[in-house]
């Protein structure tokens, strides 16, 4: 086990590079000066060419690349010209409001998921399976940013039972900043009045995000239950007198997850790049947000940096999901000792 | 009354289709008594499994509907026990082996867990068993069916096993508590055919070790002819004939009996025979007369509207045709005679 884990994080590294490599590019070949951008217009050519030097642009592309990467590796990704500041004091502000919408969601996506697919199999071709299965369509059709236009008017101007709009309510103060997720920081220090606004906060966008990929590893749990419930395994453990209980908790579930585990994990990761537009109703303060702005104004260092973040936790959580089906599937685990 | 170990009667299983109730299995009889070995004979999809499994009530009760007929062990109807005592019998009294042994094994479960689960939850003397006793009752059973270093295998993971281990795993795990009934639902058939005698000899070693009862399933009459006791010929649904294997052999009574004889490939010669003409008939919409008829080379009015009954031709030896009731004249069967030798 230890061995494919290494495995898996030693392939990740080049992975990374290969990103890099690609995001470099693009915005080494997007037209433009980034030197005259980043001055403007009205600054004297001797200036631009000056700061051409220092970005180190009068070298060839490999080298211009080595550069990069040695400023990436050091924590520094270039300036904003959004902002003005640096990239990465942008993105660890921004990062982990983004991390917080998605691990709340990814709350939601998980455990909702389990929840209905298993009563769906559970209560196949009944009433119950019926209204889940509405319910998915409509869940899957409905896009995440009308949800969320949805959910703001109703909870938040309607019956305004929710607070909605940013991460906490004026007048409650940020907690100490430990890892950025309020939710998590203001818990550990005790602060209590902070922890539920905050978490009052997430409900809305998060469940605005989840609510899609939700309903599709419901309807995919379900089909994958379903299916293994005819298998001749179940039939033959059935035949023998294993109490039910054992039978799905044991022989039917696990093989059943083996399926569903890999998308859940892609449509968890995907969550960061899609958060954008629940982003920006919610006026969340998050990197996708922040991503898409910069995309919308050519930020080239921004652009570049939050892909290649976007890509290290899309490459992180892919690695996580490989270890969950290789712990969940000896052939996979064993496939991969030989 | 004489008490069999299992007693089947009339037993009608459906399935439920888009079409209507597809009637797979018409009125089933079959008995077998302890400590015996009987076959059960037919070809793809005419019910045999369908029985055996409504046997053990591993159906999905969704899809099989069963509108008549009783199941009795040790004259106990297991078709209206309650679940507790249903699964008594499961866990103590029969056991079955699948056709399939690559789907009989779960595939993310060891050899050793699945087989562990089995003997804790059919312990006979309801003491609880340590993993260490567990562990030696597995051995042995492992060891019991010739597979070295039982050990590693509890720790296989079934895909690291053979089809033939596999199956030899499914047998060892039926067998590994004392059953009275062990069902082997053609236990060859995905192997090739060197494993598959190898099975054979070994299912039928064991049971006779064990003196279980072995009802043997299978499509082909060469592989029981050696296995067991008495044969019943299942077609359609229906047992056409039932005669201990001697007798069976001698004289074949049934049509599709006697076709079923012609297929099996002859060391003297002559050719591989035509087969049967036809095909399995749908079970939708059965023919209210003998099942057989369609296909059968000696049709008369009467096989088509009317369902011959089983009737004793001879001492054990009963069959379902209208050839052998007295409605049948001589003289038809003499111009059958005249026929079958032009």
């Amino acid at each position: 086990m230890l061995r494919f884990v290494g495995k898996r994080l030693f392939e990740g590294i080049f992975v990374l590079i290969g990103i890099s490599i690609m995001l470099f590019i693009i915005a080494r070949i997007i037209p433009g000066d980034p030197a005259r951008m980043s001055l403007g217009p009205r600054a004297p050519q001797f200036a631009v060419d000056e700061l051409r030097k220092e970005m180190h642009l009068d070298k060839s592309l490999p080298v211009q690349y080595l550069y990069w990467i040695k400023g990436v590796l050091q924590g520094d990704f270039g300036k904003s010209i959004n902002t003005k500041r640096p990239v990465s004091t942008d993105i660890k502000e921004f990062l982990p409001a983004t991390l917080e919408l998605v691990l709340f969601s990814g709350i939601f996506l998980i455990i909702l998921s389990i929840l209905l697919g298993l009563l769906a199999a559970k209560y196949r071709d009944t009433l119950v399976d019926n209204m889940i299965r509405g319910l998915s369509y409509i869940g899957i059709a409905i896009p995440a940013f009308a949800l969320a236009i949805l959910l703001l008017l109703l909870f938040g101007y309607v019956w305004q039972v929710i607070p909605v709009l940013g991460r906490l309510s004026s007048g409650v103060a940020a907690p100490i900043h430990i890892t950025g997720l309020f939710a998590f920081d203001s818990l550990i220090t005790g602060n209590f009045t902070t922890f539920f606004d905050t978490l009052g906060h997430l409900i809305l966008p998060a469940l605005a995000l989840a609510t899609g990929p939700l309903f599709q590893e419901a309807r995919l749990l379900r089909a994958s239950l379903v299916d293994n419930m005819g298998k001749e395994y179940i039939s033959v453990a059935t035949g023998y007198g294993l109490p039910s209980r054992v039978i799905m908790t044991r022989y039917l579930l696990r093989p059943s997850f083996i399926p569903v585990v890999p998308v859940m994990g892609m449509d968890l990761a995907s969550l960061m790049g899609n958060a954008f537009l629940v982003e920006k109703i919610f006026n969340w303060p998050g990197i996708s947000r922040y991503g898409m702005n910069a995309l919308l104004n050519k930020d080239l260092n921004a652009i570049s940096a939050v892909f290649l973040v976007f890509g290290a936790i899309f490459l992180l959580v892919n690695i996580i999901v490989d270890i969950i089906v290789a712990s969940l599937d000896p052939r996979i685990r064993l496939g991969a000792k030989s | 009354m004489n008490e069999h170990l299992l007693d089947i009667r009339n037993l009608k299983t459906w399935y439920r289709t888009y079409q209507g109730y597809a009637q797979v299995v018409d009125g089933v009889n079959l008995t077998i008594d302890a400590g015996k070995k009987i076959g059960i004979v037919g070809e793809s999809g005419c019910g045999k499994t369908t029985t055996m499994k409504s046997v053990l009530r591993v159906l999905d009760e969704r899809k099989a509907y069963l509108p008549e007929g009783e199941i009795l062990f040790k004259n106990q109807n297991i078709l209206k026990m309650r679940e507790t005592e249903l699964q008594q019998i499961r866990r103590k009294n029969i056991s079955m082996i699948s056709q399939e042994p690559s789907a009989a094994l779960n595939p993310v479960f060891t050899v050793g867990q699945q087989i562990f689960d089995v003997i804790s939850y059919s312990k006979q003397d309801d003491t609880a068993k340590n993993k260490k006793e567990l562990t030696d009752i597995a051995i042995k059973a492992i060891r019991d069916v010739f597979i070295p270093d039982p050990e590693r295998i509890l720790e296989c993971y079934p895909h690291q096993l053979s089809g033939g281990m596999k199956q030899r795993i499914c047998i060892a795990m039926a067998l590994v508590t004392p059953r009275e009934l062990l069902i082997a639902d053609e236990p060859g058939t995905a192997l090739d055919v060197t494993i598959q005698d190898q099975i054979h000899r070994l299912l039928r070693a064991l049971v006779d070790e064990k003196q279980t009862a072995l009802i043997m399933i299978t499509h082909s009459l060469g592989v029981v002819r050696e296995l067991v006791d008495q044969i019943y010929v299942m077609y359609a649904g229906n047992i056409v004939e039932v005669a201990t294997t001697n007798e069976l052999f001698k004289n074949p009574l049934h049509p599709y009996t006697r076709g079923l004889m012609d297929c099996v490939p002859r060391l003297s010669g002559g050719g591989i025979s035509a087969g049967i003409y036809g095909y399995v008939p749908d079970y939708v919409h059965p023919t209210p007369g003998c099942r057989f008829s369609p296909r059968c080379p000696y049709v008369k009015e009467i096989c088509r509207v009317q369902k011959p009954l089983m009737l004793e031709v001879s001492e054990g030896h009963t069959v379902a045709c209208f050839r052998y009731t007295d409605s049948f004249t001589e003289q038809h069967r003499q111009e059958e005679s005249i026929g079958e030798r032009a």
